[in-house]
């Protein structure tokens, strides 16, 4: 055994645990939508807003939201940025685009991929659309759309977007 | 000192498993339910808002604030929370009202629990050099606690037994309770060790739901209207995380609390105390100086159910709804926290 006590400035304390996540009655939905090729939202019975995904309240209003609505795949971007360094254990090749989308019908952004496009052209208010993965392929995961690529269709003023 | 009155309490069903929910879902029945209890329409009602959770308890990080989701800030509130049992975050918002900021306030706790090995997950909660890196788990820890008594002589597994039946009778009143029954000592004396010296009924359930709870300055609560209990004394205390340096057959931070929040200052009708373990229910009652005339856990207490994050919350609940209800005058809430009950609270709390 050592006699140097001077040398101990570092010690490995692993932990291990596992857990059974569950997503949520609201949340559980969404994905079971996802299933079946569709985004469902929740709208608030206090103030309209569409959640999506939806986590099962309103967050403004502190309500329950009960009634889901099937949104489109289209989208406007809301935000975005171009990822240029690599991220350990990230299949995806930078330079790429990560982007904060807004689905028609709702009221609130998720984060997916832009592609199929120049990186240089992406911008606010820009239209896109969800491009899926063969429907044998789908499962309860955000991944069954591989990106969002962009369409023909005129921007939209950014103060509208998500109104 | 400003008297500060409890004038509302929700609890869930305390359940094993409460299956898809997340804990936004858990949250907001009952802290709609504590608010409209106490004449409140939504969260801009009080001055403050404060919670008691543990990100660990399932697997997820930041769910504290995921919990915000459910309460409706918009426009913002003056939040708080703590990492700690709920009954920590009545005395942040009890505080608060002392200094003057906020003359009402929203406490709630929640707890999902069952997604982890609990005992395991509670490991982390040990000084993280010596004994974190063993994974003694909770009931373990309690075992050794329990054989430390059981050798010194200062109980027996009769005594323990009894606990458990007093606590499985009584939670037959409690709509909430999730162990609930008529056993008698023999039943329970037959049934095999668990973790020696502890049975699997000394020891308290898994349980997932969410509590919450209205206080405010008694001006403000009886402008409100309905019954209220004050809190005539609060106080916590915490001892060594060392568990060799304490003397686990006895709580000193209890004894200490209780002396601060003034117990023995009057007669004590009723008393929930936080013992997740039947014998540590032992040991409170014997640190707060609890008399024969004192009728301890109506509700069953945490052997009944254990809403982690909460259940120190849910004693000072049951008391205030107990005094609000006219069935005692005079009632002591226990609330604990960390190993062998490392931590503890004392509240008194009085009718007007």
């Amino acid at each position: 055994m050592s006699e140097d006590k001077t040398g101990i400035t570092m010690m490995d304390a692993p932990i291990y645990l596992d857990y059974n996540f569950t997503a949520g009655s609201a949340t559980s939905r969404f994905l079971h939508g996802l299933k079946q090729g569709v985004l469902i939202g929740q709208r608030c019975p206090g103030c309209d807003a569409v959640y999506v995904p939806a986590r099962g309240s309103c967050a403004r209003c502190g309500v329950a939201t009960g009634e889901d609505v099937v949104l489109s795949d289209k989208a406007t971007v809301e935000s975005f940025t171009i990822v240029y360094i690599p991220i350990p254990g990230n299949p995806i090749k930078p330079p790429y685009i990560i982007a904060n989308v807004v689905p028609d019908g709702a009221n609130i952004s998720f984060i997916h991929l832009i592609s199929e496009c120049n990186n240089e052209d992406v911008r606010i208010g820009q239209r896109v659309q969800a491009v899926w993965k063969p429907e044998s392929e789908w499962t309860y995961a955000m991944d069954n759309i591989i990106y969002f690529k962009p369409i023909d269709e005129a921007d939209i003023d950014p103060e509208q977007i998500g109104r | 000192m400003r008297d500060v009155a409890v004038i509302s309490w929700a609890q869930s069903p305390m359940v094993g498993d409460a299956g898809a929910l997340n804990e936004v879902e858990l949250i907001m029945p009952v802290v709609q339910k504590a608010l409209a209890d106490a004449g409140l329409e939504s969260v801009q009602d009080v001055d403050f808002t404060c919670s008691g959770s543990c990100d660990y308890l399932q697997g997820a990080s930041f769910a504290f604030v995921s919990g915000v989701d459910a309460l409706g800030a918009v426009p913002p509130i003056k939040e708080s929370h703590v990492e700690m049992d709920a009954a920590w975050a009545l005395y942040e918002a009890w505080l608060k009202i002392q200094m003057g900021q906020a003359d009402s306030a929203l406490v709630y706790g929640f707890a999902k629990s069952s997604p982890g090995d609990l005992p395991s997950v509670l490991s982390l909660q040990l000084d993280p050099y010596y004994l974190a890196p063993l994974w003694p788990d909770s009931i373990s820890l309690a075992g050794l606690q329990a054989r430390a008594m059981l050798d010194a002589g200062v109980i027996s597994e009769t005594d323990m037994a009894e606990v458990v039946v007093r606590s499985r009778g009584n939670a037959r009143n409690n709509a909430n309770a999730q162990l609930a029954g008529d056993v008698t000592i023999d039943e329970l004396l037959a049934q095999p060790m668990y973790v020696s010296p502890l049975r699997k009924h000394d020891c308290c359930p898994v349980s997932d739901g969410a509590s919450a709870m209205v206080i405010c300055t008694v001006e403000k609560a009886r402008a409100l209207g309905h019954p209220y209990a004050v809190i005539k004394g609060i106080d916590h205390r915490i001892e060594s995380n060392n568990l060799g340096a304490r003397d686990l057959t006895r709580s000193v931070s209890t004894e200490q609390a209780a002396a601060a929040a003034g117990v023995a200052q009057g007669p004590v009708d009723i008393a929930e105390l936080h013992a997740p373990f039947s014998h540590q229910e032992i040991i409170l009652e014997r640190a707060l100086g609890l008399s024969e005339d004192t009728r301890v856990n109506l509700s069953g207490g945490v052997l009944a159910g254990n809403l982690m994050m909460a259940a120190g919350l849910d004693r000072i609940g049951e008391v205030a709804m107990r005094i609000c209800a006219g069935e005692a005058g005079r009632g002591v809430a226990h609330a604990t926290s960390g190993a062998c009950l490392q931590q503890n609270m004392v509240v008194v709390l009085e009718a007007e």
